[in-house]
């Protein structure tokens, strides 16, 4: 078998500064721990470097499991972007919090990045199930890492029981298709599906697996328990964390098994998506009208941001390569706004819940007149995720729209429609109560440079990618892996 | 031995293991009913590999990388029963309930 080290280099990069800063987090003196966070970061700059020096490349090696072209390097580069930014709410959080481990907490996100760029360049099921994994192990210790809040406990024991399910249901869907196709590479999967048409039940039912399976991980209805739970729980710069990184993980290998393995399926699995992503979208928006506390609004804000990934997926056709580019490119650009306004919001929402801010919604009252630089970037951020111009958010939506109605889904483009409606009540609702409403605390709150650095730059990227839509077009232009 | 009746067992299996983790309350035994379903799914794979593998022994590897994820998945799984355990003095699911919607 022929292994090409270039392709992989940034894995080994990232694996070695993880095994790294494990070993070198026990040697140093109590009061350096915070050093963790530096070499941390250099070494997913690294990362990020490697990946760049990839960008243009086809490589396919280790036996056609692992392949580096554009779809995987525009991944890997949100990825490593979206770990920085986490890295630096988190360095701030650490801080203020005090009891967390720097060393364990920066190596278990790095080996869940890790996961999340091995899960990029996958195209064979035991690849795809062994990132998967590798993301999911960390994020079930990160979640529950501080040790002694029972809340943290049990953020981390629903997160654990329901991804451990759903990987066991996932399991089983492969182990049908393997049996089906006789192969585990994606390529040979959907080249031993083609034409046949003595398996419609199995195939059926070993999509149902999949789909349970994956559902959980990108937090589709009916299997998204746990994540207002899990988020609340778990400290804000891993909800950020979840539901950005290890949710786009959760999409990338969805798109990779649907289309590159079942694609002649299409058939099959398009209506369900259709159903499960308007069914996602309305729940998210419903409930996220009720939320008192700002994580929890974010949690079911993400359910709904999740519905509107997923319905394009619900036009998706079996012949038409075209319509599926779209799709894809859709999702995919959906995806790269995602990462930055999502993160952002849970920048803010850390920045806002040290010394002096709070939890809850009402909290924010006055936030303009008390903070009003914060303020207005977090108002970027919410107005981005409802999809009001300028913010990137309203191109996303446009996209997929786009989409929505080129495949001939009309009526999945109108229940968007009226979810994204929905959906302005309450993120304008936490914006007015920033801008209009007073509070009688009026001292600022106060920013570390760090997280104010990463706020910034994600504000710019959803202030620019919204008046600039192009730049995140030519990205996304460039994934299409068929 | 026919294919079917390998299938039958490991859906059985699975079934076993699904009722165990909707079912039952003590964490510990969610965790093995989650081993079940695993379990499960490694017969499969093997079952399979006797049918349409041929030379390679693709499921059989599969197998092996289910049985090592699922040891490491298992130990943090005890890991976080543990400490649930030494913070709250229960094991039993019902009782984990302070975050609510």
């Amino acid at each position: 078998m022929d292994v090409n080290l270039t392709a992989l280099l940034p894995e080994i990069i990232l694996a070695v500064v993880a095994c790294g800063v494990m070993t070198i987090d026990l040697f140093l003196p109590k009061e350096r721990r915070g050093a963790a966070f530096m070499f941390s970061v250099v070494g997913v700059l690294a990362t990020l470097v490697a990946v760049l020096n990839l960008y243009g490349q086809n490589i396919t090696t280790l036996g056609g499991m692992f392949v580096v072209d554009r779809f995987a390097v525009i991944f890997k580069i949100v990825f490593c972007v979206a770990a920085l930014l986490v890295f630096a709410v988190s360095h701030a959080y650490l801080k203020e919090d005090g009891e967390i481990p720097h060393g364990e907490y920066f190596t278990m996100m790095m080996f869940a990045l890790l996961g999340m760029l091995t899960i990029a360049s996958s195209r064979d099921l035991i690849a795809i199930f062994v990132s998967i994994e590798m993301i999911s192990i960390p994020s079930f210790v990160l979640a529950g890492i501080r040790k002694h809040d029972i809340r943290s406990n049990e953020a981390a024991l629903k997160f654990f029981l329901f991804g451990v399910l759903s990987t066991a249901l996932m399991l089983f869907g492969m182990s049908l298709f393997y049996g089906i196709a006789g192969a585990t590479n994606l390529a040979d999967i959907s080249e031993n599906l083609a034409g046949r048409t003595d398996i419609e039940e199995v195939s059926l039912l070993a999509i149902l697996f999949l789909i349970v399976g994956f559902g959980f991980k990108v937090s589709a209805f009916p299997f998204q328990w746990w994540v207002p739970d899990t988020y609340e729980g778990a400290p804000i710069p891993v909800a950020a964390f979840l539901s950005v990184a290890s949710k786009t993980a959760g999409f990338v290998g969805l798109f990779q098994v649907m289309f590159l393995a079942l694609g002649s399926l299409a058939g099959t699995w398009r209506p369900m998506f259709g159903i499960i992503g308007v069914v996602t979208m309305t729940f998210g928006n419903l409930v996220a009208l009720q939320q008192k506390q700002i994580v929890r609004l974010l949690a079911y804000s993400s359910i709904a941001q999740a519905g509107y990934m997923l319905v394009p997926l619900g036009v998706a056709s079996a012949t038409n390569t075209e319509l599926n580019t779209t799709i894809v490119f859709a999702v995919v650009a959906y995806l790269l706004v995602y990462a930055f306004m999502e993160t952002g919001a849970f920048a803010s929402a850390t920045a806002f819940s040290r010394r002096g801010g709070g939890y809850m919604v009402d909290d924010y009252a006055g936030m303009f007149a008390r903070s009003p630089v914060l303020a207005l970037a977090m108002s970027a951020f919410l107005l981005s995720l409802a999809g009001i111009f300028p913010f990137a958010g309203w191109w996303a939506k446009l996209v997929v729209f786009q989409a929505l109605i080129e495949g001939g889904g009309l009526w999945l483009a109108i229940a968007m429609g009226i979810n994204t409606v929905v959906a302005l009540f309450f993120y304008s609702a936490v914006v007015k109560r920033m801008f209009f409403d007073r509070s009688e605390v009026t001292t600022a709150v106060t920013l570390p440079p760090v997280l104010a650095g990463a706020i910034g730059i994600a504000a710019l990227v959803v202030v620019v990618g919204g008046v600039l839509p192009d730049l995140f077009g030519r990205l996304a232009q460039n994934s299409h892996f068929f | 031995m026919p294919l079917n009746w390998v299938l039958v067992l490991t859906t059985f299996l699975f079934c076993v293991g699904v009722y165990g983790v909707l079912a039952r309350r003590n964490a510990v035994i969610v965790l093995m009913s989650i081993e079940i379903m695993l379990n499960a799914v490694n017969l499969n794979f093997i079952a399979f590999n006797g049918v349409v593998g041929g030379e390679r022994l693709i499921g059989q590897v599969f197998a092996l990388f289910v049985i090592a994820i699922a040891a490491a998945e298992l130990g943090i799984g005890l890991a976080i029963v543990l400490l649930i355990y030494r913070n709250s003095f229960t094991v039993s699911l019902d009782e984990v309930n302070l975050l609510r919607w």
